[in-house]
């Protein structure tokens, strides 16, 4: 099954919008309306499912154990990163990256945990999004998916491709597939667990949870793909000589 | 994800960053600037038992005496404001200044005290004679995490002060982010809106 979703992810990228960002954040964001009211979804899932899974999950778990599931998707993803590293032409940080997986996932145990920051190896923090970013692709539209958050249509694909090609998606028969399903479940838990300490930062600071939100995901992808296209706005429509 | 809240953590306090005793004609050197003013907020916080704990009176101390009067909350607003800021009166521009500045600094005395055991890397800075905006460089490094990039951007006061007017982590730029939501509240209901917004969410629980 996980071969088909890849390929649709594949076939899915000469759809992408090919040009780069506008440099302004709402025309970005052209599926705003459907976005909100997916926004609106998610709220009340946010409250009454992701929240309480995170606080049981870190009430019943040692801090020790709950950094060991997360290195151990770390270690997966940075796999990845080193991939799309390498695509990239850029061997340094594929070079760190590799070196990174088989460090921990030998003398780190399968990854759970992190020997190779501990000896000064950088993540290089690539993934399939950014490679798509890297061969052209703009970050519209924006998309917000209820309960998964903020995303684009190039980073989903990305995500989407990068998960149906993960070691945990492989060698699915039916002994394997309830832990497949468990450690996918995990990913999410683990997931959720960071992502609810960001949002209660957000809250402090946003006045609409919604744009906030966007705002920072695309500034950050668009920091992380070293497309400076925001950034260059930020003087734009300010005339400070008539101050 | 979990990349997203250090920067977030950080992106709240450390534009607090700006202290330093104000200096004569010559400016300082900023980066110099932002390391000395970065080097003597850790202390206070490591030393400083009731910070730590977050009481409001000790924090407010903190950045009133060494932060405030580093940053150009003016300048930063009007970034964050866009096209819109012409559209203001004097009495809006005033108004929103102060409300923006509340909600900023209600927001990083909130952070303050996590910030003990992290480190902080100011990048040397190359500058040329006459420059008036710099951007200077930094990196927290915070024990199993990677570490996060923190720019400040400076603009040269006529009093020849530095002044931070954005600060950016990981990417993720302040006054674009405002702009953004500023955008939004101004076209939903006008200024006097985005202005009542900001006093409410002021008002909110700190």
């Amino acid at each position: 099954m996980r071969q088909y979703f890849f390929f649709l992810a594949i076939l899915l990228i000469p759809l992408l919008p090919g040009c780069a960002s506008t440099g302004s954040i709402a025309d970005d964001d052209p599926l705003e309306p459907i976005n909100r009211a997916m926004f609106a979804v998610h709220q009340p899932l946010e409250t009454y499912v992701a929240r309480p899974i995170a606080d049981v999950y870190e009430t019943v778990t040692p801090s020790v154990a709950r950094q060991a599931v997360t290195n151990f998707f770390n270690n997966i993803d940075d796999f990845f990163s080193g991939v799309s590293g390498l695509l990239q032409g850029n061997l340094d940080s594929a070079g760190h990256d590799f070196g990174r997986v088989i460090v921990n996932t030998s003398f780190g145990l399968a990854g759970l945990i992190d020997f190779a920051s501990d000896a000064d190896i950088p993540r290089g923090g690539q993934d399939f999004g950014l490679l798509l970013a890297h061969w052209g692709i703009g970050p519209r539209p924006y998309l917000f998916i209820p309960l998964l958050g903020p995303t684009t249509l190039r980073d989903g694909i990305g995500g989407f491709a990068q998960g149906s090609a993960s070691p945990i998606s492989w060698y699915v028969d039916d002994k394997s597939i309830r832990w497949r399903n468990a450690l996918w479940g995990l990913h999410a838990v683990d997931g959720m667990s960071s992502g609810i300490k960001l949002l209660n930062t957000v809250d402090s600071a946003a006045i609409d949870r919604y744009t906030f939100i966007r705002s920072a995901y695309l500034q950050r992808r668009a920091h992380q793909a070293n497309d400076d296209s925001y950034r260059r706005a930020i003087f734009d429509d300010v005339d400070f000589d008539h101050e | 994800m979990k990349r997203f809240i250090l920067l977030f953590s950080s992106l709240f306090f450390l534009s607090g960053f700006w202290a330093l005793p104000a200096d004569a004609q010559t400016p300082e050197a900023p980066d110099q600037l932002v390391q000395s003013v970065v080097n003597e907020v850790l202390e206070v916080i490591r030393n400083d038992p009731k910070v730590q704990a977050g009481d409001p009176q000790r924090v407010r101390e903190l950045l009133d005496g060494k932060l405030l009067p580093h940053f150009d909350f003016r300048r930063m607003t009007m970034l964050a404001m866009g096209r819109n800021w012409r559209a203001a009166t004097p009495e809006q521009q005033n108004e929103l200044t102060e409300q923006f500045k509340n909600l900023l600094i209600r927001t990083y005395s909130n952070a303050l005290s996590q910030y003990r055991n992290d480190t902080i890397n100011v990048k040397p800075l190359r500058t040329r004679e006459g420059d008036k905006e710099v951007t200077v460089r930094s990196e927290v490094v915070r024990k199993g995490e990677s570490p996060v990039a923190v720019d400040y951007s400076l603009v040269l006061g006529n009093d020849s002060e530095w002044r931070c007017y954005d600060v950016t982590v990981g990417g993720v730029s302040l006054v674009t982010n405002y702009r953004d939501e500023f955008n939004q509240q101004v076209k939903a209901g006008g200024i006097d809106g985005l202005i009542q917004s900001i006093a409410q969410k002021n008002k909110g629980s700190a």
